[in-house]
């Protein structure tokens, strides 16, 4: 981690005001990002995975101390620090490529010519493998084809950071495997920086070289930091039978169901 | 019998060669057809039984009076009307063609007038919450008015029927647009707004590709609601003002004392009606993402 940090969260906290008094749902976070690296927020729900990673992408802004992007503080969202939603969010009444426009209109409207933008939403197109249905509505694909798209249009803004909120948490099994495939074959192209947040332990250890397992709120704080030291590329199906690969996986189980299970 | 269809059907298939499995093909498809086409029939029959008892009350309505005309003797009078919708014999005295036109011209100024200044107003109130609380005691107390209360201040206003009229419309069927369009914008899903918070859109982007288009079925409804009501009201309309139109025409022959042309007229308001909602229908299917 001596690379310099791309992204620095420097003591936040966050209240929310409530009908019972404020509530204190982050507490005194720190942590920094560097270029390139790929990390996991792991947690119950409820711990505040979801408002840190509002508050990287600027959504929203933290009660007390700041963030950093860049080494400038995050005044608000921007196209550096795409977001992939949880439910995909493309735009219902424009197609797959219409909806990857949107952005690549917005963010090189100046820096490229007509030509060079329709190759370019091809081109992420294709990273996802969604060519193909690139004419087609959001409502005439399936669940993991959406979130390809989003995956897409996250990309396609050339950002410093791919901030991705459960982006396959509402997938089966088998496309989830294939989506996190394709982002760890994305991530080893681009070397894009990706803080995904994940509730599935097999997901944070296959793509993360950082686990950030968050304690429960309120008042929630990384309880612990691990780092996985596995090789890349990395694949499903040696790492099933690696001996590193179940330590890390258990590491994360005992934190999550022994040091901080949660009474469902 | 019914247990072996295959050995009774045809003597010479052998049970599982492909000349039965064709056979019970055939059957199940003659099964379906029929089910398929007894919906239709069924509909069909309780359209026509629904409009029998409309003329059956009717009649019986018109035994028991000597004023009021049967069903026949309506759509006797209605002939020689349908045969010249559009003949001019003076200016008060013009086929039922002009006078629904005349109407229609009518409900199109006030509803568009509506539509312009409806939409925008409902785009400020589901986007800003300062618009909100301003205009909303406003509507809540305006919107339950009759519609001939408008008319007078119409009148004094603009001196002359026709805007008074349009003024009438306008001020009626301009709500359920407002009200639809804000509550449209106020559904549009916070990812949506997200999306274009991340890209840095513009304001005016943001309304021209993310809040017009996921407000659109909400605006259809209200048109079709608000030109429902500009319809209802311009019958009480111009029956006020006078001159051309088709409520103007009911009011005509209610002093002549011809009940068969009112209630033809009664028929027409309701037939145009229809077709208007119809209208709106097809143009919303038309435009809707949702449905295509």
């Amino acid at each position: 981690m001596s690379k310099h940090p791309i992204i620095q969260v420097q003591q936040v906290s966050q209240y929310f005001s409530t009908a019972s008094g404020d509530f204190l749902a982050l507490d005194n976070v720190s942590f920094d990002i560097a270029a390139g690296e790929c990390i996991s927020l792991n947690g119950h729900s409820g711990c505040g995975k979801s408002t840190l990673l509002n508050l990287i992408a600027g959504l929203t802004f933290p009660t007390q101390g700041g963030l950093l992007c860049h080494n400038r503080e995050i005044d608000g969202p921007g196209p550096e620090r795409a977001v992939v939603f949880q439910n995909h969010s493309l735009l219902p009444w424009l197609t797959a490529y219409e909806n990857v426009e949107l952005a690549v209109k917005q963010v090189f409207r100046k820096k490229m010519n007509k030509a060079e933008i329709k190759d370019w939403i091809m081109h992420n197109l294709q990273r996802v493998h969604m060519e193909h249905a690139a004419a087609k509505r959001p409502d005439e694909i399936s669940g993991g084809m959406k979130q390809r798209v989003g995956i897409a249009r996250a990309l396609a803004m050339k950002p410093s950071v791919l901030l991705m909120d459960e982006p396959f948490g509402a997938l089966d099994a088998l496309t989830r495997a294939h989506l996190q495939d394709t982002v760890m074959d994305i991530q080893q192209q681009l070397s894009t920086t990706i803080v995904l947040i994940t509730h599935d332990v097999d997901e944070a250890v296959l793509l993360s070289d950082r686990v950030f397992m968050m304690t429960n709120g309120p008042a929630a704080t990384v309880g612990e930091v691990m780092t996985v030291d596995l090789e890349r590329p990395r694949s499903r199906v040696s790492l099933a039978d690696d001996e590193r690969y179940r330590k890390y996986r258990q590491q994360v189980m005992h934190f999550l169901y022994e040091k901080h299970s949660r009474a469902a | 019998m019914t247990q072996h269809p295959n050995l009774t059907s045809t003597s010479t298939a052998i049970p599982g060669s492909p000349a039965s499995v064709v056979k019970g093909n055939d059957r199940r498809y003659r099964q379906r057809l029929p089910s398929l086409g007894r919906g239709l029939l069924r509909r069909l029959f309780a359209g026509l039984l629904g409009v029998g008892l409309l003329l059956v009350s009717w009649q019986l309505i018109a035994l028991h009076s000597t004023d009021f005309p049967s069903p026949w003797q309506t759509g006797e009078a209605a002939i020689p009307i349908f045969a010249h919708p559009f003949y001019v014999a003076g200016p008060n005295d013009q086929g039922i063609g002009w006078n629904v036109l005349a109407s229609l011209q009518r409900v199109a100024m006030g509803f568009g007038l509506a539509t312009a200044i409806g939409i925008p107003i409902g785009f400020l109130i589901g986007r800003y919450h300062f618009a909100a609380d301003m205009l909303n005691p406003v509507i809540a107390l305006l919107r339950p008015v009759s519609p001939l209360a408008w008319l007078p201040i119409g009148l004094l206003v603009f001196q002359r029927a026709d805007p008074a009229s349009y003024w009438t419309i306008f001020i009626c069927s301009v709500w359920p647009l407002i009200l639809n369009t804000a509550e449209g914008v106020r559904q549009i899903p916070d990812d949506y707004l997200n999306v274009a918070k991340v890209l840095r859109l513009s304001e005016l982007t943001v309304i021209r590709k993310i809040i017009f288009p996921a407000v659109l079925p909400n605006i259809l409804t209200g048109m079709r609601l608000s030109i429902g009501i500009a319809w209802l009201v311009i019958v009480a309309a111009e029956m006020l003002t006078g001159g051309m139109g088709i409520g103007f025409w009911i009011w005509n022959e209610w002093n002549n004392l011809n009940m068969r042309h009112i209630i033809i007229a009664i028929f027409v308001i309701g037939i145009v009606g229809l077709l208007l909602e119809k209208l709106l229908m097809a143009i919303a299917r038309r435009f809707s993402f949702e449905k295509r």
